[in-house]
């Protein structure tokens, strides 16, 4: 077991030490994911992180499966997920996988986002760790619009119809902008082949952005639910095997649920319309987005200007990426802030009223309470955050990580 | 079996926050057609543990074969795939024999020939303008996904087929909200009320082999059954994949929390 937190290691393999001595990717291992010390009062909430990279990995292997079987044509699409479906040995089980993969991907990803929310994990030194955390959900978001249109059912046709459309928005040049992405002058087969071209391309991009978030996370090491800097070799475990085995229990956990909708409700989570051939010419009485793009869409129908609207929700992510600067206290977990750990619980209120909001035909009742939940969303970040650093008075913060722990088990 | 319909999703669903939002979505498509939910039936293919009734559905496909057949097709589907509702090959070739379907022969010409079992289920039109011509200018929709291209799709499927109210028995209002006339088709769970579809079934519609008395709700529900099975024909094997799964899940689970306790033991 790892005891050493800084000497090199000695690999008694002849083959690995002398590949490690020209290539250090043995020593890499070592050092990043074995003695990686790290704080020792992780709670589950920690395990997130794993788990979405365990379903990163799946959406990939699942998706170059997929992708050997299927056929980016209007005219043979969506016959070509059902072949998948119906003839391809065991491709129904690769299809529901990758299709209830992608909702679980983004349930992970934002408990992760709200883990590193709550415990200020955003916060100085760890603002591009944050920043490319936002890069990443943002390459999600792309890669999953693009890879819900590939089965070219009605609400694909009709979702990549109305999102396209959003760019018109844009003065002058929005209209040119629309006939570029489409390649042509409506949604049809360029926009299909070019969709399932990104769709491939961006998860490999995502990885990669990932690779910079892991660079970026071993510079400081994790924070932690207490939110203060580790002091000492008595606040931090190895990350293996401590945390290997804690994440591996926290996956298995998050993949037995994860199954139960495989393979007992695989299509609960999507749209019934879905299974209607795309027809250009029969508008849906109703065009909703997969559900992890509810609050967005919501935000997007708040607003009575369309180019409002789609400014107000691309400012929904973009002011994610500035929330380091816009939250002014210098406590970082929620944990000692006995404020704003009620307005972080009304924000995650907020976000979950403007999913339903988006979930609904945009009349009635829901126009104004979409307004209001959009109106709060921006004034948690723009005003609560900025003002409840200064006038918030912290509970005091524990003497160190190991004290915290020690002080827990006393109780 | 009743109480256990959707009862997975919903146990999950509601204990997470996050997925609340999820939840929504799911009620959307009933509000949507703002008509009468279709009453819940109990469908022995529901649930967790739940099967195809062989029987029904090849009682179904009876009725799809002799009613539907005629207007709606099922081109997803292969003559070969009724062998997975426990029927030979030989009953299969027995029950294509005098079907022909169109291909070319080795010098190119255009010929009708025997069905084989490879072959999908021959549509009742040639291409989707024919059939929207023989049809008032709309196509009537293949039927291989439909089960799951409609909310509650079974459900709806039976309340379609058994919810037709003729016209002297729709109440005067009725008649005035929706702008119904003599000739219309008046559907209790279709959205909007007026349907192109006539009545299709009706009691002793078809004759069964097997004695079973030919109710038009009776009919509803074998063909209920075999478009169920039409759309989703592996689902048994999702079901029986599903709890080795999940019981090899829980059990590497279990171990992996052991391991977890043990290594973890002289941190607490």
């Amino acid at each position: 077991m790892a005891s050493s937190h800084g000497t090199p290691p000695v690999f008694n393999n002849k083959v690995i030490a002398w590949v490690d001595h020209r290539l250090p990717i043995f020593s890499y291992i070592e050092k990043e994911y074995h003695t990686f010390p790290t704080p020792r009062n992780f709670n589950y909430f920690w395990n997130f992180g794993a788990i979405a990279t365990v379903m990163l990995v799946l959406m990939i292997a699942t998706g170059i499966v997929l992708a050997t079987n299927y056929t980016p044509h209007v005219l043979m699409a969506f016959d070509a997920v059902e072949r998948i479906d119906r003839d391809v040995p065991q491709g129904w089980l690769i299809r529901d996988l990758h299709m209830n993969g992608a909702s679980f991907f983004f349930i992970a990803v934002y408990i992760h986002i709200f883990r590193g929310m709550y415990y200020g994990s955003y916060k100085a030194p760890r603002e591009l760790l944050w920043m490319l955390g936002v890069v990443i959900f943002l390459l999600m978001m792309a890669t999953a619009f693009m890879g819900y249109v590939l089965p070219w059912g009605q609400m694909s046709f009709w979702g990549a119809t109305v999102i396209t459309n959003l760019f018109s928005a844009i003065p002058v040049v929005g209209e040119s902008i629309v006939t570029w992405l489409w390649g042509g002058f409506a949604v049809d087969n360029p926009t299909l082949n070019r969709f399932f071209a990104l769709h491939y391309l961006l998860p490999f991009v995502i990885v990669a952005v990932v690779a910079l978030h892991v660079v970026a996370l071993h510079v400081h090491g994790s924070n932690n639910p207490t939110g203060i800097d580790v002091k000492g070799p008595q606040d931090t475990v190895p990350f293996h095997p401590y945390y290997t085995m804690k994440d591996g229990f926290g996956v298995m956990v998050f993949l037995i649920i994860f199954a139960a909708f495989v393979f007992f409700a695989p299509d609960y989570l999507g749209h019934p319309d879905n299974y209607i051939p795309a027809d250009p010419l029969v508008t849906p009485a109703h065009i909703v987005p997969e559900w992890y793009f509810l609050p967005f869409y919501a935000i997007l129908r708040a607003i009575p200007d369309k180019l409002g609207g789609v400014l107000a929700m691309f400012g929904a992510i973009a002011v994610l990426f500035i929330l380091p600067w816009l939250d002014t206290s210098r406590v970082r977990s929620c944990t000692f802030r006995p404020i704003y750990k009620w307005f972080m619980m009304l924000l995650v209120v907020d976000v979950i009223v403007l999913g339903i909001c988006g979930s609904k035909p945009a009349e009635g009742f829901w126009v104004p309470l979409s307004q209001l939940a959009t109106l709060y969303y921006f004034a948690h970040f723009l005003v609560l955050l900025p003002i409840l650093g200064k006038i918030e008075r912290p509970l005091p913060l524990p003497p160190s990580i190991a004290d915290s722990v020690l002080k827990k088990k006393a109780v | 079996m009743r109480a256990m319909r959707k009862p997975f999703a919903r146990k999950f669903l509601v204990s997470g926050a996050i997925a609340l939002a999820a939840l929504a979505t799911g009620t959307v498509a009933i509000a949507a057609g703002g008509t009468e939910p279709p009453p819940a039936n109990k469908w022995h293919f529901q649930g967790p543990f739940g099967t195809f009734d062989r029987a029904a559905a090849q009682r179904g496909y009876q009725v799809y074969q002799e009613v539907c057949a005629a207007c709606h097709s099922l081109r997803l589907v292969a003559y070969r795939n009724l062998m997975d509702l426990g029927l030979t090959e030989n009953q299969v070739k027995g029950l294509i024999k005098d079907i022909t379907v169109p291909d070319l022969n080795d010098d190119g010409a255009p010929i009708d020939r025997p069905a084989r079992p490879s072959d999908r289920f021959k549509s009742p039109f040639p291409n989707l303008a024919a059939a929207a011509a023989a049809n008032n200018g709309k196509a009537p929709p293949d039927l291989s996904v439909m089960i799951k291209a409609r909310a509650n799709g079974a459900d709806y499927m039976h309340a379609l087929l058994t919810g037709y109210v003729p016209y002297d028995k729709l109440t005067p209002e009725q008649i005035k909200e929706f702008d119904v006339k003599k000739d219309d088709n008046f559907n209790k769970y279709f959205p909007g009320h007026k349907i192109a579809m006539a009545a299709p079934l009706s009691d002793d519609k078809v004759t069964y082999a097997d004695g079973t008395k030919a109710t038009l709700s009776q009919q509803a529900s074998d063909v209920t059954e075999f478009l169920a099975w039409a759309a989703e024909p592996h689902m048994e094997d999702r079901k029986r994949t599903g709890v080795r799964v999940i019981l090899f899940l829980l059990a590497l689970a279990g171990l992996m929390y052991a391991v977890k306790r043990v290594v973890w033991a002289d941190k607490h």
